[in-house]
Protein backbone atom coordinates (compact mmCIF):
# COMPACT_ATOMS: atom_id res chain seq x y z
CA UNK A 1 0.00 0.00 0.00
CA UNK A 2 2.66 2.47 0.75
CA UNK A 3 4.73 1.65 -1.63
CA UNK A 4 1.53 2.29 -4.32
CA UNK A 5 1.01 5.91 -2.76
CA UNK A 6 4.14 6.53 -2.99
CA UNK A 7 4.99 5.32 -6.53
CA UNK A 8 1.33 7.14 -7.45
CA UNK A 9 3.15 10.36 -5.54
CA UNK A 10 6.01 10.02 -7.51
CA UNK A 11 4.13 9.51 -10.90
CA UNK A 12 1.78 12.78 -9.70
CA UNK A 13 5.10 15.20 -9.65
CA UNK A 14 6.65 13.97 -12.76
CA UNK A 15 3.15 14.68 -14.25
CA UNK A 16 3.01 17.85 -12.63
CA UNK A 17 6.63 18.74 -13.21
CA UNK A 18 6.14 18.11 -17.18
CA UNK A 19 3.09 20.68 -17.15
CA UNK A 20 5.18 22.86 -15.91
CA UNK A 21 8.36 22.42 -18.24
CA UNK A 22 5.24 22.55 -21.04
CA UNK A 23 3.95 26.14 -19.98
CA UNK A 24 7.69 26.95 -19.58
CA UNK A 25 7.64 26.37 -23.29
CA UNK A 26 4.64 28.12 -24.50
CA UNK A 27 5.96 31.20 -22.65
CA UNK A 28 9.40 31.25 -23.96
CA UNK A 29 8.39 29.97 -27.25
CA UNK A 30 5.67 32.89 -27.76
CA UNK A 31 8.30 35.38 -26.24
CA UNK A 32 10.71 34.51 -29.11
CA UNK A 33 7.69 34.67 -31.61
CA UNK A 34 7.25 38.37 -31.18
CA UNK A 35 10.87 39.13 -32.58
CA UNK A 36 11.76 38.10 -36.89
CA UNK A 37 14.72 36.13 -36.26
CA UNK A 38 14.20 33.93 -32.71
CA UNK A 39 10.65 33.54 -34.22
CA UNK A 40 11.00 30.36 -36.63
CA UNK A 41 12.60 29.08 -33.51
CA UNK A 42 9.61 30.15 -30.80
CA UNK A 43 7.21 28.36 -32.72
CA UNK A 44 9.31 25.41 -32.88
CA UNK A 45 9.75 25.54 -28.90
CA UNK A 46 6.22 26.36 -28.03
CA UNK A 47 5.24 23.01 -30.37
CA UNK A 48 7.66 21.09 -28.37
CA UNK A 49 5.99 22.12 -25.24
CA UNK A 50 2.38 20.85 -26.58
CA UNK A 51 3.88 17.84 -27.14
CA UNK A 52 5.07 17.61 -23.81
CA UNK A 53 1.96 18.81 -22.21
CA UNK A 54 0.26 15.62 -24.28
CA UNK A 55 2.43 13.15 -23.23
CA UNK A 56 2.07 14.33 -19.42
CA UNK A 57 -1.47 14.16 -19.55
CA UNK A 58 -1.42 10.81 -21.14
CA UNK A 59 0.33 9.27 -17.84
CA UNK A 60 -2.33 10.75 -15.87
CA UNK A 61 -3.96 7.99 -13.83
CA UNK A 62 -7.13 6.00 -15.94
CA UNK A 63 -6.36 8.01 -18.58
CA UNK A 64 -5.54 4.87 -20.60
CA UNK A 65 -7.99 2.94 -19.16
CA UNK A 66 -10.42 0.59 -21.09
CA UNK A 67 -11.34 1.52 -24.63
CA UNK A 68 -9.83 5.02 -23.93
CA UNK A 69 -6.60 4.78 -25.96
CA UNK A 70 -8.38 3.68 -28.81
CA UNK A 71 -10.66 6.13 -29.14
CA UNK A 72 -7.79 8.71 -28.40
CA UNK A 73 -5.84 7.13 -30.86
CA UNK A 74 -8.90 7.58 -33.68
CA UNK A 75 -8.99 11.34 -32.37
CA UNK A 76 -5.59 12.42 -32.87
CA UNK A 77 -5.16 10.02 -35.88
CA UNK A 78 -7.83 11.96 -37.43
CA UNK A 79 -6.76 15.26 -36.47
CA UNK A 80 -2.98 14.97 -37.78
CA UNK A 81 -4.83 12.97 -41.04
CA UNK A 82 -7.06 16.29 -41.85
CA UNK A 83 -4.29 18.98 -40.35
CA UNK A 84 -1.04 18.16 -41.63
CA UNK A 85 -2.11 17.77 -45.29
CA UNK A 86 -4.43 21.39 -44.72
CA UNK A 87 -1.63 23.35 -43.69
CA UNK A 88 0.67 21.94 -46.16
CA UNK A 89 -1.13 22.47 -48.79
CA UNK A 90 -3.00 25.71 -48.23
CA UNK A 91 -1.68 28.83 -50.13
CA UNK A 92 0.16 31.79 -48.57
CA UNK A 93 -2.45 33.94 -49.94
CA UNK A 94 -5.41 31.83 -47.92
CA UNK A 95 -3.05 31.52 -44.84
CA UNK A 96 -6.43 34.09 -43.16
CA UNK A 97 -9.04 31.61 -43.66
CA UNK A 98 -6.84 28.65 -42.43
CA UNK A 99 -6.24 30.34 -39.59
CA UNK A 100 -9.81 31.58 -38.99
CA UNK A 101 -10.62 27.69 -39.20
CA UNK A 102 -7.91 26.13 -37.07
CA UNK A 103 -9.33 28.74 -34.83
CA UNK A 104 -12.90 27.79 -35.33
CA UNK A 105 -12.01 24.18 -34.56
CA UNK A 106 -9.96 24.79 -31.59
CA UNK A 107 -13.46 26.62 -30.27
CA UNK A 108 -15.57 23.90 -31.40
CA UNK A 109 -13.45 21.15 -29.32
CA UNK A 110 -14.05 23.63 -25.89
CA UNK A 111 -17.66 23.78 -26.28
CA UNK A 112 -17.90 20.07 -27.00
CA UNK A 113 -15.61 19.10 -24.40
CA UNK A 114 -18.27 21.44 -21.95
CA UNK A 115 -21.05 19.36 -23.22
CA UNK A 116 -19.50 16.20 -22.10
CA UNK A 117 -18.28 17.65 -18.61
CA UNK A 118 -22.09 19.13 -18.48
CA UNK A 119 -24.31 15.70 -18.96
CA UNK A 120 -21.24 13.84 -16.38
CA UNK A 121 -22.17 17.31 -14.01
CA UNK A 122 -25.79 16.42 -14.34
CA UNK A 123 -26.67 12.92 -15.29
CA UNK A 124 -23.95 10.74 -14.51
CA UNK A 125 -21.47 12.27 -11.67
CA UNK A 126 -21.14 11.29 -7.77
CA UNK A 127 -24.13 13.61 -7.31
CA UNK A 128 -26.54 12.27 -10.19
CA UNK A 129 -29.65 14.33 -9.54
CA UNK A 130 -27.81 17.90 -10.45
CA UNK A 131 -25.45 18.57 -8.03
CA UNK A 132 -22.57 19.99 -9.76
CA UNK A 133 -20.39 21.64 -8.21
CA UNK A 134 -20.27 25.21 -9.20
CA UNK A 135 -16.35 25.73 -9.16
CA UNK A 136 -16.51 22.82 -12.22
CA UNK A 137 -20.01 24.32 -13.65
CA UNK A 138 -19.30 27.72 -13.87
CA UNK A 139 -16.20 27.68 -16.22
CA UNK A 140 -17.66 25.00 -17.83
CA UNK A 141 -20.63 26.77 -19.01
CA UNK A 142 -18.56 30.07 -19.82
CA UNK A 143 -16.40 27.73 -21.77
CA UNK A 144 -19.47 26.04 -23.62
CA UNK A 145 -20.63 29.92 -24.18
CA UNK A 146 -17.37 31.44 -25.56
CA UNK A 147 -16.65 28.23 -27.46
CA UNK A 148 -19.05 27.64 -29.70
CA UNK A 149 -19.74 31.43 -30.31
CA UNK A 150 -16.00 30.85 -31.49
CA UNK A 151 -16.60 28.06 -33.56
CA UNK A 152 -19.39 29.68 -35.53
CA UNK A 153 -18.25 33.13 -35.88
CA UNK A 154 -14.76 31.59 -36.61
CA UNK A 155 -16.71 29.52 -39.82
CA UNK A 156 -18.26 32.69 -40.72
CA UNK A 157 -15.20 34.97 -40.90
CA UNK A 158 -13.85 31.66 -43.14
CA UNK A 159 -16.77 31.81 -45.05
CA UNK A 160 -16.42 35.56 -45.98
CA UNK A 161 -12.50 35.34 -47.05
CA UNK A 162 -12.86 32.34 -48.56
CA UNK A 163 -15.44 34.43 -50.59
CA UNK A 164 -18.10 31.60 -50.09
CA UNK A 165 -20.11 33.96 -48.22
CA UNK A 166 -19.98 37.84 -49.42
CA UNK A 167 -17.64 40.01 -48.24
CA UNK A 168 -19.87 42.95 -47.35
CA UNK A 169 -21.62 43.07 -44.30
CA UNK A 170 -24.68 41.59 -44.21
CA UNK A 171 -27.06 43.42 -41.40
CA UNK A 172 -30.25 43.14 -39.96
CA UNK A 173 -32.66 45.47 -38.02
CA UNK A 174 -32.15 45.97 -34.98
CA UNK A 175 -29.01 43.97 -35.08
CA UNK A 176 -27.24 44.70 -32.04
CA UNK A 177 -30.41 44.63 -29.70
CA UNK A 178 -30.78 41.06 -31.30
CA UNK A 179 -27.38 40.51 -30.25
CA UNK A 180 -27.83 41.92 -26.23
CA UNK A 181 -30.76 39.55 -26.40
CA UNK A 182 -29.17 36.33 -27.30
CA UNK A 183 -25.93 37.15 -24.73
CA UNK A 184 -28.97 38.04 -22.05
CA UNK A 185 -30.32 34.49 -22.79
CA UNK A 186 -27.23 32.63 -22.93
CA UNK A 187 -26.10 34.37 -19.42
CA UNK A 188 -29.86 33.83 -17.63
CA UNK A 189 -29.94 30.33 -18.83
CA UNK A 190 -26.28 29.93 -17.38
CA UNK A 191 -27.11 31.18 -14.14
CA UNK A 192 -30.19 29.53 -14.03
CA UNK A 193 -28.60 26.14 -14.64
CA UNK A 194 -26.27 26.86 -11.30
CA UNK A 195 -29.01 27.74 -9.59
CA UNK A 196 -29.65 23.96 -9.84
CA UNK A 197 -33.48 22.76 -10.17
CA UNK A 198 -34.92 23.18 -13.73
CA UNK A 199 -34.73 20.40 -16.90
CA UNK A 200 -31.44 20.96 -17.45
CA UNK A 201 -30.98 19.48 -21.01
CA UNK A 202 -33.29 21.68 -22.40
CA UNK A 203 -31.49 24.61 -20.55
CA UNK A 204 -28.17 23.44 -21.74
CA UNK A 205 -28.82 23.25 -25.61
CA UNK A 206 -30.67 26.45 -25.20
CA UNK A 207 -27.07 27.88 -24.31
CA UNK A 208 -25.39 26.21 -27.36
CA UNK A 209 -28.45 27.56 -29.74
CA UNK A 210 -28.42 31.06 -28.19
CA UNK A 211 -24.45 31.31 -28.68
CA UNK A 212 -24.17 29.77 -32.10
CA UNK A 213 -26.68 31.84 -33.36
CA UNK A 214 -24.35 34.86 -31.47
CA UNK A 215 -21.76 33.44 -33.08
CA UNK A 216 -23.35 33.89 -36.31
CA UNK A 217 -24.71 37.32 -35.69
CA UNK A 218 -21.82 39.01 -34.69
CA UNK A 219 -19.49 38.33 -37.46
CA UNK A 220 -21.86 38.75 -40.38
CA UNK A 221 -22.26 41.74 -40.25
CA UNK A 222 -19.32 42.92 -40.33
CA UNK A 223 -17.13 43.79 -43.42
CA UNK A 224 -14.17 41.46 -44.38
CA UNK A 225 -11.88 44.30 -44.57
CA UNK A 226 -12.11 43.98 -40.73
CA UNK A 227 -11.69 40.29 -40.75
CA UNK A 228 -7.99 40.48 -39.09
CA UNK A 229 -9.22 41.77 -36.32
CA UNK A 230 -12.58 39.61 -35.82
CA UNK A 231 -10.40 36.20 -36.37
CA UNK A 232 -7.66 37.94 -33.76
CA UNK A 233 -10.33 38.79 -31.27
CA UNK A 234 -12.25 35.07 -31.63
CA UNK A 235 -8.47 33.53 -30.99
CA UNK A 236 -8.48 35.36 -28.05
CA UNK A 237 -12.25 34.15 -27.01
CA UNK A 238 -10.94 30.62 -27.63
CA UNK A 239 -7.56 30.73 -25.53
CA UNK A 240 -10.04 32.15 -22.85
CA UNK A 241 -12.53 29.53 -23.29
CA UNK A 242 -9.53 26.79 -23.29
CA UNK A 243 -8.48 28.60 -19.98
CA UNK A 244 -11.92 28.28 -18.52
CA UNK A 245 -11.77 24.49 -19.52
CA UNK A 246 -8.63 24.28 -17.32
CA UNK A 247 -10.14 25.71 -14.21
CA UNK A 248 -13.04 23.14 -14.70
CA UNK A 249 -10.94 20.32 -15.54
CA UNK A 250 -7.96 21.40 -12.74
CA UNK A 251 -5.42 21.52 -14.93
CA UNK A 252 -2.37 23.51 -14.89
CA UNK A 253 -1.22 23.37 -18.34
CA UNK A 254 -4.36 24.33 -19.68
CA UNK A 255 -5.49 27.10 -17.64
CA UNK A 256 -1.46 28.93 -18.30
CA UNK A 257 -1.41 28.45 -22.52
CA UNK A 258 -5.78 28.97 -22.66
CA UNK A 259 -4.76 32.74 -20.46
CA UNK A 260 -1.93 33.61 -22.32
CA UNK A 261 -3.52 32.98 -25.50
CA UNK A 262 -6.36 35.07 -24.26
CA UNK A 263 -4.31 37.80 -22.91
CA UNK A 264 -1.63 38.19 -25.75
CA UNK A 265 -4.66 37.90 -28.16
CA UNK A 266 -6.65 41.00 -26.70
CA UNK A 267 -3.45 42.35 -27.12
CA UNK A 268 -2.82 41.81 -30.67
CA UNK A 269 -6.52 42.38 -31.36
CA UNK A 270 -6.17 45.95 -30.01
CA UNK A 271 -2.81 46.39 -32.17
CA UNK A 272 -4.43 45.13 -35.26
CA UNK A 273 -7.14 47.50 -34.66
CA UNK A 274 -4.81 50.11 -34.05
CA UNK A 275 -3.19 49.75 -37.49
CA UNK A 276 -6.45 50.62 -39.06
CA UNK A 277 -7.56 53.22 -36.71
CA UNK A 278 -10.34 51.05 -35.95
CA UNK A 279 -11.80 50.60 -32.55
CA UNK A 280 -12.86 47.10 -30.96
CA UNK A 281 -16.26 48.26 -30.00
CA UNK A 282 -16.51 49.64 -33.83
CA UNK A 283 -15.74 46.65 -35.46
CA UNK A 284 -17.66 44.73 -33.27
CA UNK A 285 -20.61 47.15 -33.48
CA UNK A 286 -20.71 46.07 -37.13
CA UNK A 287 -21.53 48.12 -40.53
CA UNK A 288 -18.01 48.89 -41.87
CA UNK A 289 -18.82 49.32 -45.25
CA UNK A 290 -22.36 49.36 -44.29
CA UNK A 291 -22.53 53.51 -45.62
CA UNK A 292 -21.56 52.18 -49.14
CA UNK A 293 -24.09 53.47 -50.59
CA UNK A 294 -22.79 57.36 -49.90
CA UNK A 295 -19.48 57.44 -51.26
CA UNK A 296 -20.58 55.49 -54.50
CA UNK A 297 -23.17 58.29 -55.28
CA UNK A 298 -20.66 60.29 -54.35
CA UNK A 299 -17.80 59.26 -56.73
CA UNK A 300 -20.64 58.87 -59.66
CA UNK A 301 -20.82 62.47 -59.48
CA UNK A 302 -17.14 63.16 -59.77
CA UNK A 303 -17.94 61.74 -63.20
CA UNK A 304 -16.19 58.67 -63.30
CA UNK A 305 -13.75 59.39 -66.14
CA UNK A 306 -11.17 57.24 -65.71
CA UNK A 307 -8.37 57.15 -67.83
CA UNK A 308 -7.30 53.71 -68.76
CA UNK A 309 -3.70 52.92 -70.37
CA UNK A 310 -1.63 50.57 -72.02
CA UNK A 311 1.86 48.49 -70.89
CA UNK A 312 3.73 49.59 -73.31
CA UNK A 313 2.69 53.60 -71.98
CA UNK A 314 3.11 52.27 -68.07
CA UNK A 315 6.78 50.91 -69.14
CA UNK A 316 8.18 53.97 -70.76
CA UNK A 317 6.81 55.99 -67.87
CA UNK A 318 8.41 53.24 -65.55
CA UNK A 319 11.81 53.47 -67.46
CA UNK A 320 12.10 56.87 -67.27
CA UNK A 321 11.24 57.40 -63.74
CA UNK A 322 13.92 57.77 -60.86
CA UNK A 323 11.70 56.58 -57.69
CA UNK A 324 9.19 53.73 -58.34
CA UNK A 325 7.32 52.95 -55.91
CA UNK A 326 4.78 49.81 -55.76
CA UNK A 327 2.18 49.70 -53.48
CA UNK A 328 0.94 46.09 -53.49
CA UNK A 329 -2.31 44.65 -52.34
CA UNK A 330 -4.19 41.59 -51.75
CA UNK A 331 -4.75 41.94 -55.42
CA UNK A 332 -1.67 41.26 -56.25
CA UNK A 333 -1.83 37.96 -53.92
CA UNK A 334 -4.56 36.23 -55.55
CA UNK A 335 -2.95 36.72 -59.09
CA UNK A 336 -0.17 35.60 -57.65
CA UNK A 337 1.69 38.24 -59.45
CA UNK A 338 4.19 38.40 -56.69
CA UNK A 339 6.97 36.56 -58.85
CA UNK A 340 6.10 38.55 -62.04
CA UNK A 341 6.19 42.39 -60.05
CA UNK A 342 9.90 41.11 -58.41
CA UNK A 343 10.93 40.85 -62.28
CA UNK A 344 9.29 44.26 -63.29
CA UNK A 345 11.54 45.46 -60.24
CA UNK A 346 14.78 43.74 -61.30
CA UNK A 347 13.93 44.81 -64.81
CA UNK A 348 13.62 48.52 -63.82
CA UNK A 349 16.59 48.30 -61.84
CA UNK A 350 18.58 47.04 -63.86
CA UNK A 351 17.84 50.79 -66.42
CA UNK A 352 19.11 52.38 -63.18
CA UNK A 353 15.32 52.99 -61.96
CA UNK A 354 15.29 52.94 -58.16
CA UNK A 355 12.31 50.75 -56.85
CA UNK A 356 10.91 50.47 -53.25
CA UNK A 357 7.71 48.38 -52.18
CA UNK A 358 5.25 50.31 -49.72
CA UNK A 359 3.84 47.89 -47.10
CA UNK A 360 0.64 49.54 -45.94
CA UNK A 361 -0.02 47.96 -42.53
CA UNK A 362 -2.75 45.50 -43.29
CA UNK A 363 -2.17 45.52 -47.06
CA UNK A 364 -3.37 42.08 -47.85
CA UNK A 365 -5.73 40.80 -45.62
CA UNK A 366 -3.64 40.68 -42.16
CA UNK A 367 -1.17 42.75 -40.46
CA UNK A 368 1.92 41.36 -42.02
CA UNK A 369 0.44 39.42 -44.68
CA UNK A 370 2.13 41.19 -47.35
CA UNK A 371 5.39 40.65 -46.40
CA UNK A 372 5.11 36.64 -46.12
CA UNK A 373 3.75 36.93 -49.48
CA UNK A 374 6.66 39.06 -50.98
CA UNK A 375 9.54 37.50 -49.22
CA UNK A 376 7.91 34.56 -50.64
CA UNK A 377 9.03 36.02 -54.12
CA UNK A 378 12.45 36.92 -52.63
CA UNK A 379 11.60 40.84 -52.89
CA UNK A 380 14.89 41.65 -50.79
CA UNK A 381 13.52 42.68 -46.92
CA UNK A 382 15.41 46.25 -47.07
CA UNK A 383 13.00 47.27 -50.16
CA UNK A 384 9.85 46.79 -48.22
CA UNK A 385 9.15 49.86 -46.34
CA UNK A 386 6.49 50.45 -43.80
CA UNK A 387 3.81 53.04 -44.11
CA UNK A 388 5.29 55.84 -41.95
CA UNK A 389 8.71 55.10 -43.34
CA UNK A 390 7.43 55.88 -47.32
CA UNK A 391 4.88 58.26 -46.72
CA UNK A 392 6.84 61.08 -46.39
CA UNK A 393 8.44 59.80 -49.54
CA UNK A 394 5.44 59.79 -52.35
CA UNK A 395 6.30 63.96 -52.69
CA UNK A 396 9.94 62.44 -54.50
CA UNK A 397 8.53 59.66 -55.98
CA UNK A 398 8.04 59.68 -60.30
CA UNK A 399 5.52 56.77 -60.37
CA UNK A 400 3.82 54.69 -58.30
CA UNK A 401 2.17 51.28 -59.07
CA UNK A 402 -0.57 50.62 -57.56
CA UNK A 403 -1.10 46.64 -58.06
CA UNK A 404 -4.81 44.96 -56.71
CA UNK A 405 -4.45 47.63 -53.78
CA UNK A 406 -7.41 49.61 -53.19
CA UNK A 407 -8.72 50.70 -49.86
CA UNK A 408 -4.89 51.50 -48.28
CA UNK A 409 -4.59 53.99 -51.04
CA UNK A 410 -7.91 55.40 -50.72
CA UNK A 411 -7.90 59.42 -50.14
CA UNK A 412 -10.86 59.51 -48.96
CA UNK A 413 -9.72 57.93 -45.65
CA UNK A 414 -8.26 61.54 -45.18
CA UNK A 415 -10.70 63.72 -47.20
CA UNK A 416 -14.06 62.86 -46.75
CA UNK A 417 -15.45 62.71 -42.77
CA UNK A 418 -17.80 60.88 -44.40
CA UNK A 419 -16.44 58.08 -45.77
CA UNK A 420 -16.92 55.03 -43.60
CA UNK A 421 -12.78 54.48 -43.47
CA UNK A 422 -12.34 58.29 -42.74
CA UNK A 423 -9.20 58.25 -40.57
CA UNK A 424 -7.82 54.99 -41.21
CA UNK A 425 -4.27 55.38 -42.28
CA UNK A 426 -3.25 55.13 -45.89
CA UNK A 427 -0.30 54.86 -48.37
CA UNK A 428 -0.80 58.67 -49.93
CA UNK A 429 -0.37 57.47 -53.22
CA UNK A 430 -1.85 60.26 -54.25
CA UNK A 431 0.70 62.45 -53.74
CA UNK A 432 3.18 61.28 -56.28
CA UNK A 433 3.66 62.86 -59.75
CA UNK A 434 1.80 59.91 -61.46
CA UNK A 435 -0.10 56.67 -60.17
CA UNK A 436 -0.81 53.72 -62.50
CA UNK A 437 -3.40 51.88 -60.97
CA UNK A 438 -3.73 47.75 -61.59
CA UNK A 439 -6.94 46.23 -61.22
CA UNK A 440 -9.32 43.82 -62.69
CA UNK A 441 -12.25 45.73 -62.90
CA UNK A 442 -13.71 48.84 -61.76
CA UNK A 443 -15.26 47.08 -58.61
CA UNK A 444 -15.12 48.76 -55.29
CA UNK A 445 -12.01 47.22 -52.86
CA UNK A 446 -12.55 44.75 -50.37
CA UNK A 447 -14.29 47.35 -47.77
CA UNK A 448 -16.73 47.89 -49.96
CA UNK A 449 -15.73 51.21 -50.63
CA UNK A 450 -15.25 53.26 -54.02
CA UNK A 451 -12.04 55.44 -54.22
CA UNK A 452 -11.62 59.03 -55.50
CA UNK A 453 -8.03 57.78 -56.11
CA UNK A 454 -9.11 55.89 -59.71
CA UNK A 455 -10.90 59.22 -60.93
CA UNK A 456 -7.78 61.47 -59.71
CA UNK A 457 -6.41 63.73 -62.59
CA UNK A 458 -3.00 62.23 -61.95
CA UNK A 459 -4.20 58.64 -62.04
CA UNK A 460 -4.21 56.25 -64.72
CA UNK A 461 -5.54 52.78 -64.88
CA UNK A 462 -4.05 49.41 -66.74
CA UNK A 463 -6.85 46.56 -66.53
CA UNK A 464 -6.74 43.22 -66.90
CA UNK A 465 -4.90 40.48 -64.88
CA UNK A 466 -2.65 41.25 -62.27
CA UNK A 467 0.48 39.00 -63.12
CA UNK A 468 -0.43 39.41 -66.93
CA UNK A 469 -0.46 43.25 -66.95
CA UNK A 470 3.04 43.02 -64.62
CA UNK A 471 4.37 40.50 -67.21
CA UNK A 472 3.46 42.76 -70.01
CA UNK A 473 5.04 45.54 -68.87
CA UNK A 474 8.04 43.67 -67.51
CA UNK A 475 8.61 42.93 -71.09
CA UNK A 476 8.50 46.00 -72.63
CA UNK A 477 10.67 47.17 -70.34
CA UNK A 478 13.17 45.06 -71.16
CA UNK A 479 12.45 45.79 -74.73
CA UNK A 480 13.32 49.78 -74.43
CA UNK B 1 -5.62 22.33 -6.16
CA UNK B 2 -7.66 25.15 -4.71
CA UNK B 3 -10.57 27.40 -6.81
CA UNK B 4 -8.21 30.29 -5.21
CA UNK B 5 -4.82 28.68 -6.67
CA UNK B 6 -6.67 27.97 -9.77
CA UNK B 7 -7.62 31.59 -9.92
CA UNK B 8 -4.18 32.89 -8.93
CA UNK B 9 -2.82 31.33 -11.55
CA UNK B 10 -4.95 32.49 -14.24
CA UNK B 11 -4.48 35.95 -12.95
CA UNK B 12 -0.89 35.71 -13.49
CA UNK B 13 -0.86 33.88 -16.49
CA UNK B 14 -2.84 36.80 -18.02
CA UNK B 15 0.28 38.94 -16.49
CA UNK B 16 2.71 37.53 -18.73
CA UNK B 17 0.44 37.12 -21.72
CA UNK B 18 -0.18 40.48 -21.60
CA UNK B 19 3.62 41.31 -21.34
CA UNK B 20 5.28 38.79 -23.67
CA UNK B 21 2.95 40.64 -26.78
CA UNK B 22 3.36 43.98 -25.59
CA UNK B 23 6.19 45.17 -28.42
CA UNK B 24 6.01 43.36 -31.82
CA UNK B 25 6.20 44.30 -35.37
CA UNK B 26 3.36 44.57 -37.24
CA UNK B 27 5.06 41.94 -39.70
CA UNK B 28 4.79 39.53 -36.90
CA UNK B 29 1.47 40.31 -36.35
CA UNK B 30 0.38 37.13 -38.58
CA UNK B 31 2.45 34.81 -37.80
CA UNK B 32 2.17 35.84 -33.75
CA UNK B 33 -1.65 35.25 -34.03
CA UNK B 34 -1.40 31.82 -35.78
CA UNK B 35 1.26 30.74 -33.25
CA UNK B 36 -1.08 31.81 -30.24
CA UNK B 37 -4.15 30.14 -32.29
CA UNK B 38 -1.89 26.79 -32.42
CA UNK B 39 -1.27 27.14 -28.52
CA UNK B 40 -5.00 27.70 -27.38
CA UNK B 41 -5.37 23.88 -29.20
CA UNK B 42 -4.32 22.91 -25.88
CA UNK B 43 -7.84 21.85 -24.97
CA UNK B 44 -7.14 18.65 -26.61
CA UNK B 45 -5.77 17.39 -23.37
CA UNK B 46 -9.36 18.04 -21.78
CA UNK B 47 -10.89 15.65 -24.44
CA UNK B 48 -7.72 13.22 -23.43
CA UNK B 49 -8.53 13.62 -19.85
CA UNK B 50 -12.55 12.96 -20.29
CA UNK B 51 -12.36 10.18 -22.69
CA UNK B 52 -12.34 7.55 -19.59
CA UNK B 53 -14.75 8.99 -18.07
CA UNK B 54 -17.69 8.94 -21.16
CA UNK B 55 -20.21 6.59 -21.09
CA UNK B 56 -22.21 5.55 -23.69
CA UNK B 57 -21.98 6.46 -27.78
CA UNK B 58 -22.61 10.03 -27.80
CA UNK B 59 -20.19 11.13 -24.97
CA UNK B 60 -17.65 9.18 -26.61
CA UNK B 61 -18.53 10.42 -30.15
CA UNK B 62 -18.25 13.91 -28.67
CA UNK B 63 -14.88 13.42 -27.33
CA UNK B 64 -13.47 11.76 -30.94
CA UNK B 65 -14.79 15.01 -32.78
CA UNK B 66 -13.40 17.16 -29.78
CA UNK B 67 -9.80 15.57 -29.79
CA UNK B 68 -9.64 15.38 -33.58
CA UNK B 69 -10.82 19.29 -33.49
CA UNK B 70 -8.06 19.83 -30.94
CA UNK B 71 -5.44 17.79 -33.01
CA UNK B 72 -6.60 19.93 -36.13
CA UNK B 73 -5.93 23.31 -34.39
CA UNK B 74 -2.24 22.51 -32.77
CA UNK B 75 -1.01 20.44 -35.66
CA UNK B 76 -2.29 22.76 -38.01
CA UNK B 77 -1.43 25.62 -36.77
CA UNK B 78 1.84 25.20 -35.72
CA UNK B 79 2.76 23.58 -39.30
CA UNK B 80 0.99 26.98 -40.92
CA UNK B 81 2.85 29.35 -38.53
CA UNK B 82 6.22 27.76 -39.42
CA UNK B 83 5.37 28.46 -42.94
CA UNK B 84 4.72 31.38 -42.68
CA UNK B 85 7.65 32.01 -40.72
CA UNK B 86 10.40 30.50 -43.29
CA UNK B 87 9.41 33.33 -45.47
CA UNK B 88 11.30 35.67 -43.14
CA UNK B 89 14.31 33.16 -42.76
CA UNK B 90 15.49 33.75 -46.63
CA UNK B 91 19.03 35.70 -46.20
CA UNK B 92 19.01 38.54 -48.64
CA UNK B 93 21.66 36.33 -50.56
CA UNK B 94 23.33 37.39 -54.11
CA UNK B 95 20.52 38.05 -56.66
CA UNK B 96 22.30 35.84 -58.47
CA UNK B 97 20.48 32.27 -59.49
CA UNK B 98 18.69 31.15 -56.93
CA UNK B 99 16.00 33.50 -56.98
CA UNK B 100 14.84 33.22 -60.29
CA UNK B 101 15.05 29.13 -60.01
CA UNK B 102 12.66 29.53 -57.00
CA UNK B 103 10.43 31.79 -59.12
CA UNK B 104 9.87 29.39 -61.78
CA UNK B 105 9.49 26.43 -59.21
CA UNK B 106 6.54 28.45 -57.96
CA UNK B 107 5.46 29.06 -61.52
CA UNK B 108 5.41 25.45 -62.10
CA UNK B 109 3.82 24.23 -59.20
CA UNK B 110 0.77 26.71 -60.00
Amino acid sequence: MTFLATSFLHKQALIDSLYIVAFSLFIFGLSRLTGPRTAVNGNKIAAVGMAIAVVATLLEPGVLDGSAPWLIALGLGLGTAVGIPAALNVKMTQMPQMVALFNGVGGGAVALIAWVEFRHGFQLGPHAGGDWPLRVEIPSLFAAIVGSVSFWGSNIAFGKLQEILPGKPIKLPGQSVINAVLLAICTITAIILCAGTHSQVLFFFGILVAAAVLGNMVVLPIGGADMPVVISLLNAFTGLSAAATGVALNNTALIVAGMIVGASGSILTNLMAKAMNRSVPAIIAGGFGGAVAAPVGAAGQDGGTVRSTSAQDVAIQLSYARLVVIAPGYGMAVAQAQHAVRELERALEAKGVEVKYAIHPVAGRMPGHMNVLLAEADVPYDLLREMDDINPEFSRTDVTLVIGANDVTNPAAKNEPGSPIYGMPILEVDKSKAVIVLKRSMASGFAGIDNPLFYGPKTELLFGDAKASVSAITSEVQAL
Amino acid sequence: MSIVTDIAILVLAAFVGFEVISKVPNTLHTPLMSGTNAIHGIVVLGGLLLMHIASGVLEHVLLVIAVMFGTINVIGGFLVTDRMLAMFKRKPEPVGEAAPKAAVEEGEAE
